[in-house]
């Protein structure tokens, strides 16, 4: 089930989107998200729209790939369409009972609809299309200031591209584990909820010792291979901006301005 | 002087109580002395907790010694300000595959050595495409290091130490955890390196037929070095090796069983040819 | 017979593009208290394959009998069979957590709905018949060496009294005198309890003496399957799936090629003596 998920999953493909610089990206993808809150009328969701099917476009990953990660978040959004709709009080359009569907229901419970949507989607192209480890490259570069007021930010940013790495290999023994325990007899899904919390000990107790001991060799490996902290370090890609990040910056502006305007104008 | 010289060397493992009081010591590593020179190929062997480890970590001065010295290439390993250029003199392979790559992406994972060492990019890349071809993990560089099997992935952790440009690589027991096929490619690579690139090479292992190719074998036990000599002496004392928890491959231990029949062949035989030659001119 | 398959197939992410089968119609018959090697290289299916004995995995097609019946048929209670067959994962670390070495023993038993009498007094005797010393029994499982860890484990199954025991490379990581140790352990407790044992492997050399039969897998399917010797004499094709014969064979036929009639079908350095000295007395007499 978790494999479903593909919120935060790389697609592998050689795109105009795939080449631009993370921080591009990681700024582009904020603003999208600024300019859905700003978004009020039929207008400004066209452009939203618009927006968001060039990008699909020129990422290259198939639609149908995109959707699937939304299918996760199905009953979330189902519970948050449904609470505007039934909650917003205004002119009744229909009553069953103590249930009551209103106009303004209607037209909140769409745009909520719309911009969860549309906020899934749009921070799906970013992770779809940036490397995890570019992710982190990128937000380290962009929290860099950061550091002046003592935030560790390379140090944040190597615990995340860690995690990233060993986040598949945990799960993985999560499986290996829960299977061991399940030919002793162990039983995971049935009984109460403290039951079933007593049920996990035998499942949690190898894997954090396994968990810390990974960590520890790890630790010992990169000593070995010199780490010692961000100072005096390197880079391999290092990040510099191309003219097609500009561009892009340009034009994420562009359509936050177009939408800003609509907002104020219409 | 030689790369690797360890005069007395002994290490005490001590385990505190709550409060930060000595507890009880262990020593597993007892009055080791080693001078190898540069370009050799060695190896260690020994049971598991014979010390072999505990030892292959000072090369690296992951550990420094509780008594005695060594040096990498004439560097005192206790020296603090020394402590970075041993470790890009003695690199090292650890046993588990997945938890010492670091990168996300195989090239990545390459550069972390001399990203850390703070080389220029320009040259970051051309030793991480030198390493990777070395290794023969060229095809790969792109992919995550969770696609590839356990011989590939040791494979890119010795161009990762490779791209740091060592004068020595120590692997400690890099084999333990691969099946046949993933040893083979492991120690392909690894014997590559000596042999084309000249670095020297310490393997701590505990499989027989991995050092038959060494210039010189240890063994260890209860942190001593007990044995040590070319890997056809060493083998030629099979009692004493089992002694010490190890055996022979079963080529040296037929001769040797047939030795004792009364045939008269040679000792130490490593190879299935040496044994066919010996027995076709025996009668 | 005690389990049976017929027909298996397992198929991961089927109807994808991922698709892939892990195993490719397997029909197998293990009869009751024989010793079985099964061998392969990673990725051959043979973990799969022994997931398929105890139904921690479900075929996508086929079927799995034990005793004559369908694991996987309406009412068959799956927690009982993995009482009767019981398996050991490759890697002690992944089912210790008890702070003791016998309570962590008497989870599987206490999981039976053993009495804690009960499930101490057959923790005690499978740890004994693992060759554990009692010193350790209340030690933490966490301290001990690999090759005590293993014994934990193993204990920690044999304590539900199983009728066929599966060992998953019960001897990875092990030094060679811990991996004799634990075989010979291994082979006695076949030959003590008189149950089914299946051990997992992917070195020749380690199981060649101790097993009865053998089974090579390969790309999810059964590449051979038969006595030691019977697969041993196809040490060419083995080598072509990138597995190979203990070094005995390949000395023999070396042997055999350079003019002196040894028995090729020699498995241990013990037969392959017997076998040369035979050969070279004749040749001395001719």
């Amino acid at each position: 089930m978790i494999r479903d998920i593909t919120i935060g999953q790389f697609y592998p493909a050689d795109s105009i989107l795939h080449r631009l610089d993370p921080r591009v990206k990681f700024i582009g993808t904020f603003l999208f998200l600024i300019s859905l809150f700003v978004a009020d009328s039929f207008w400004g969701y066209a452009l939203a729209t618009v927006f968001l099917a060039v990008a699909i476009g020129f990422s290259k990953v198939p639609v149908k790939f995109m959707l699937k990660g939304l299918k996760p978040l199905f009953i979330i959004l189902l519970i948050t369409v449904l609470f505007n709709l039934f909650l917003i009080p205004g002119e009744v359009l229909w009553s069953a009972g103590f249930l009551k569907i209103t106009r303004e229901g209607i037209v909140q419970a769409v745009k909520i609809g719309i911009r969860l949507i549309y906020l899934v989607i749009g921070s799906s192209i970013m992770t779809l299309t940036t490397m995890p480890n570019q992710l982190t490259d990128g937000m380290e570069k962009i929290l860099a200031p950061l550091n002046k007021i003592k935030v560790p930010v390379h140090e944040i940013s190597m615990m995340m591209s860690i995690a990233l790495r060993f986040i598949p290999i945990l799960m993985e023994e999560t499986d290996k584990i829960m299977k061991a325990q399940i030919a002793r007899g162990a039983d995971f899904e049935s009984g109460n909820i403290i039951q079933r919390a007593k049920s996990m000990v035998p499942l949690l107790v190898p894997l954090f010792i396994s968990a810390f001991r990974r960590a520890d060799d790890l630790a010992m490996a990169m000593e070995a291979r010199c780490y010692h902290g961000g100072d005096n370090r390197t880079q391999m890609k290092p990040l510099i901006y191309h003219r097609r990040d500009y561009m892009a910056y340009v034009i994420c502006v562009l359509y936050l301005g177009a939408d800003i305007a609509l907002r104020v104008f219409l | 002087m030689g790369i690797i010289k360890a005069r007395n060397v002994k290490y005490d493992y001590i385990k505190y109580n709550d409060s930060g009081q000595p507890l009880e010591r262990y020593r597993a590593v007892d009055d080791v002395n080693l001078d190898i020179s540069e370009g050799q190929f060695i190896s260690i062997l020994g049971h598991n907790g014979s010390g072999k480890s505990t030892l292959a970590k000072h090369i690296n001065a992951l550990l420094v010694p509780t008594e005695g010295t060594l040096w990498i290439d004439g560097m005192d390993t206790k020296s603090v300000e020394k402590l970075w250029e041993i470790r890009e003199r003695a690199g090292m392979v650890f046993q588990n595959p997945d938890n010492q790559i670091i990168g996300t992406v195989v090239e990545e994972d390459v550069g972390f050595g001399p990203e850390n060492m703070g080389i220029p990019t320009d040259e970051i890349w051309k030793r991480v495409d030198k390493s990777l071809e070395a290794v023969g993990m060229t095809p790969f560089r792109h992919r995550s290091p969770n696609k590839l099997s356990g011989g590939q992935k040791q494979r890119v952790a010795i161009a990762g130490v490779m791209a740091m440009h060592p004068k020595c690589i120590v692997l400690d027991e890099p084999t333990a955890m691969l099946d046949p096929n993933g040893r083979k490619e492991v120690l392909q690579a690894v014997h590559e390196l000596n042999r084309k690139e000249g670095i020297t090479v310490v393997l701590i292992t505990h499989y027989m037929e991995e050092v038959i190719d060494s210039d010189k074998v240890f063994v260890m036990d209860h942190g001593h070095v007990v044995m040590q000599g070319t890997p056809r002496e060493i083998f030629s004392r099979l009692e004493e090796l089992k002694t010490y928890r190890l055996d022979v491959p079963q080529v040296t231990l037929l001769a040797h069983e047939l030795r004792q029949e009364g045939l008269f062949l040679p000792e130490g035989i490593l190879t299935i040819k040496e044994l066919v030659d010996a027995l076709c001119h025996c009668d | 017979m005690s389990l049976r398959l017929e027909h298996v197939t397992y198929t991961y992410s089927p109807g994808s593009v991922y698709e892939t089968h892990a195993l490719k119609d397997v029909s197998l018959e293990i009869p009751a208290g024989q010793f079985l090697g099964v061998i392969g290289h990673t990725g051959s299916g043979k973990s799969t394959l022994i997931q398929h004995f105890n139904g921690l995995m479900r075929p996508t097609a086929g079927t799995v009998y034990y005793k004559e019946e369908d694991i996987w048929q309406e009412g068959y209670s799956l927690k009982r069979l993995r009482s009767r067959v019981g398996l050991v994962f490759q890697y002690p670390e992944h089912q210790l957590f008890e702070a003791d070495v016998l309570s962590d023993v008497c989870f599987g038993p206490k999981n039976q709905g053993c009495s804690k009498e009960e499930a101490e007094e057959r923790a005690i005797r499978a740890l004994q018949q693992t060759g554990l010393k009692e010193k350790y029994y209340k030690s933490s499982p966490f301290e001990l060496s690999g090759g005590q860890k293993r014994r934990v484990a193993i204990a920690g199954i044999l304590a539900m009294e199983p009728e066929v025991l599966i060992l998953d490379e019960p001897t990875a990581g092990l030094d060679p005198k811990g991996r004799d140790e634990i075989l010979d352990q291994i082979a006695w407790l076949h030959a003590e309890r008189n149950i089914t044992v299946i051990l997992v492997s992917h070195s020749m050399e380690d199981i060649a003496r101790y097993v009865d039969r053998i089974l090579v897998m390969n790309k999810g399917e059964k590449a051979f399957d038969g006595k030691p010797e019977e697969v041993f004499s196809h040490y060419r094709e083995l080598e072509e799936i990138g597995l190979a014969a203990p070094q005995i064979t390949y000395i023999m036929q070396a042997l055999r090629k350079a003019g002196i009639p040894a028995d090729t079908s020699a498995i241990t350095v013990e037969e392959a003596k017997e076998s040369i000295l035979k050969a070279l007395g004749r040749i001395k007499h001719d």
